[in-house]
């Protein structure tokens, strides 16, 4: 039987801040397997965000365990992590965090400057096909609308073709149309069988997944599938 | 990321942020540019001593009075009057040392020289009928006295170029009288154009018979210098020896008992004032050189601002699969493309500015050649990029190191 994605076990995190310590997770277990499409929700402060970051290969947990495919990841350094951000996951942020004065060819092209692949133009081109932004591909980022932006940046999540896309909030700075759009080109990354792990506090957006885990506190008090799904692409719910 | 891809990248950021890159590599220009200017500047200058040196005539000795010692030269040279060496000597010389094709005594005084309504301030010098053979000069119009002439205390001059010039605006002056000081002289020749050699201009002297100088007008008896010219280079040192030993002789100078005079030659004096210029130039070079430090130290400040103000970028290239080998590479090649940068404008600053100065001198009449190696284009441009990496590993490092959650979250 295939190794689950994802497995984490009693996961914790602290901060410390000039010796004060901060509890963020306070022991978080569940799992994902491959092409699920999961919200993770909550308010803020739950702890969402630091766990998908966990969960990116971005932090380290303070204690407990985390597999990614079956493997220990405590065990990692810092170069293998790069290849797994590299390689495996690609993120979605809320700021979108483009490169500024930089072609959406140029910023869609970032990871795979630092991997392996040597057919950068397909692979970039293909990309942004994927996002529907061919029309774009020599403009500068600043000439871009927010959706745009936040397309480009689906883009460059997509161009190592890695299993995983980390989404945090990434309607967030979007009109509803805009986030509307967002939504659409991500399940339809999942029907393509990429695993979609997105971060929310609003339940709308979070109706877009397949399943729910709610979080509060810095603990799981919620995990369930979503019986009645919203879906994009006809902007109603699916029955 | 292939190195072509990350040397464009640090040239892209540079252009980017035109005039900062400007600002933050002007300590570079600076450095650079004052290290290219003296090196090619003292070369130039190094090469106009020499020039002058040398057009004094080859394979000479010089004596002058007074002893010299590793301490310093002799008192003379400071314009302290010594009257050790005799004219005697320059005699003694001429008759007694093999291998001495010509020798001269020298002395010199300033006054004025009336011709007619005309009157020109010149040094004039006392020299010995040899004088033409010593310095490799020739007779323009008319003749050089003779031994004779000097023997018998004649009351004869040579004008140079310019004083005749001055006196008799290109008149021939063969024939006529001269009056220096209140004395009067037949004037029998003119010497060829010389410009400036050994310092002094010798277009702007009078050459007298070396005894009517001593006697007449100076009223001394000793001499200021000897220059002796051996008939070639390999016989110099032999010949700088036998004048030595006959000198000291002539002075009843015991063995235990310094020289109360001092010998040189033009080989060594060659010699020894390369060495001198050459030491001066790398420690002015060496001087220019500390500007470049303080030029790197303010690229590094500017490349620490800039790794602060592009936290978020190291955050993203960090998430999306930066290893801290990339990060630190690509800053070192940042600092670089600075440094270069600043470096290749550094050297056509500071060649155009040498070529300006080489100009300058030229015009002014001094032989200047105008030096910029290869080898100080490259040692100027290997600085450069040196400069960048040491100051580039700093803030690289604090980039490369940067934690990405923090770089990413940082507002």
């Amino acid at each position: 039987m295939d190794q689950p994605l994802i497995k984490i076990i009693d996961l914790k995190k602290d901060y410390v801040n000039d010796e004060v310590v901060t509890k963020v997770l306070h022991g978080i277990s569940f799992t994902i397997a491959a092409a699920e499409f999961v919200a993770i929700m909550g308010p803020s402060g739950s702890g969402k965000s630091t766990l998908m970051h966990i969960l990116g290969f971005l932090d380290v947990p303070t204690a407990g365990q985390f597999f990614f495919k079956g493997r220990d990841v405590s065990n990692l350094n810092d170069d293998e992590l790069a290849r797994i951000r590299n390689e495996e996951v690609g993120f979605v942020f809320q700021s979108f965090n483009l490169l500024p004065k930089t072609s959406v060819y140029d910023n869609v092209c970032l990871p795979l400057l630092y991997s392996d692949y040597s057919d950068h133009q397909s692979r970039v081109a293909a990309a942004i096909k994927a996002v529907g932004l061919e029309h774009r591909i020599n403009n500068f980022s600043n000439q871009l609308s927010g959706g745009e932006k936040q397309r480009v940046a689906i883009a460059r999540a997509l161009v190592t073709n890695p299993g995983v896309i980390f989404a945090d909030e990434p309607t967030g700075n979007l009109d509803s149309k805009s986030g509307h759009a967002i939504m659409e080109i991500l399940e339809e990354l999942n029907d393509r069988g990429h695993t979609i792990i997105l971060v929310t506090h609003e339940s709308d957006t979070a109706r877009h997944a397949k399943r729910i885990i709610k979080m509060n506190d810095g603990l799981v008090c919620g995990d369930e599938n979503v019986a009645q799904r919203r879906s994009a692409k006809d902007g109603d719910l699916i029955k | 990321m292939t190195l072509v891809d990350a040397i464009k990248l640090s040239f892209f950021v540079l252009r980017t942020n035109k005039v900062r890159s400007f600002l933050t590599g002007l300590g570079i220009i600076i450095g650079i540019a004052a290290v290219i200017i003296i090196i090619s500047v003292g070369a130039g200058a190094q090469s106009l001593i020499i020039n002058q040196f040398n057009s004094l005539g080859v394979n000479l000795v010089g004596i002058l009075p007074g002893a010299s010692d590793e301490n310093g030269p002799p008192a003379s040279v400071f314009g302290v009057i010594v009257t050790t060496l005799k004219p005697a000597d320059a005699l003694a010389i001429q008759k007694e040392v093999a291998n001495v094709a010509a020798v001269s005594s020298y002395n010199t005084g300033r006054g004025a020289v009336v011709y007619g309504n005309n009157k020109v301030d010149v040094n004039f010098y006392g020299v010995m009928s040899d004088y033409i053979q010593v310095e490799d000069t020739e007779v323009m119009t008319g003749r050089f006295f003779t031994a004779d002439e000097d023997r018998g205390v004649a009351r004869v001059a040579v004008l140079g170029y310019r004083v005749w010039q001055d006196l008799f605006a290109g008149q021939n002056p063969v024939g006529q009288k001269i009056k220096i000081k209140k004395e009067f002289f037949e004037v029998i020749g003119v010497m060829k154009e010389r410009g400036t050699s050994g310092f002094q201009n010798q277009d702007t002297i009078v050459l007298l018979p070396s005894i009517t100088a001593q006697k007449i007008m100076l009223g001394v008896g000793h001499v200021n210098f000897i220059r002796v010219k051996a008939n070639s280079g390999d016989n110099i040192d032999q010949v700088q020896n036998d004048v030595k030993l006959l000198l000291r002789d002539r002075h009843d100078i015991r063995t235990d008992e310094q020289d109360d005079f001092s010998v040189r030659n033009t080989k060594d004096a060659i010699v020894t004032l390369t060495a001198v210029t050459n030491a001066l130039k790398f420690f002015l070079a060496a001087i220019a050189a500390i500007s470049l430090i303080v030029g790197g130290v303010g690229v590094m400040n500017i490349m620490l601002a800039s790794v602060n103000e592009r936290i978020r970028e190291i955050g993203l290239r960090k998430a999306v699969g930066a290893r801290q080998k990339n990060i630190l590479v690509q800053f070192i090649l940042e600092t670089i493309a600075i440094t270069l940068s600043g470096g290749v404008i550094g050297i056509i600053f500071g060649a155009g500015f040498s070529a300006l100065v080489a100009l300058v001198a030229r015009y002014l009449g001094y032989q200047w050649d105008l030096v910029v190696t290869p080898g100080s284009i490259i040692i100027g441009l290997g600085v450069a990029i040196l400069v960048g990496l040491i100051f580039g590993l700093y803030p690289a490092r604090s980039a490369a190191k940067l934690d990405p959650i923090f770089a990413l979250r940082y507002e």
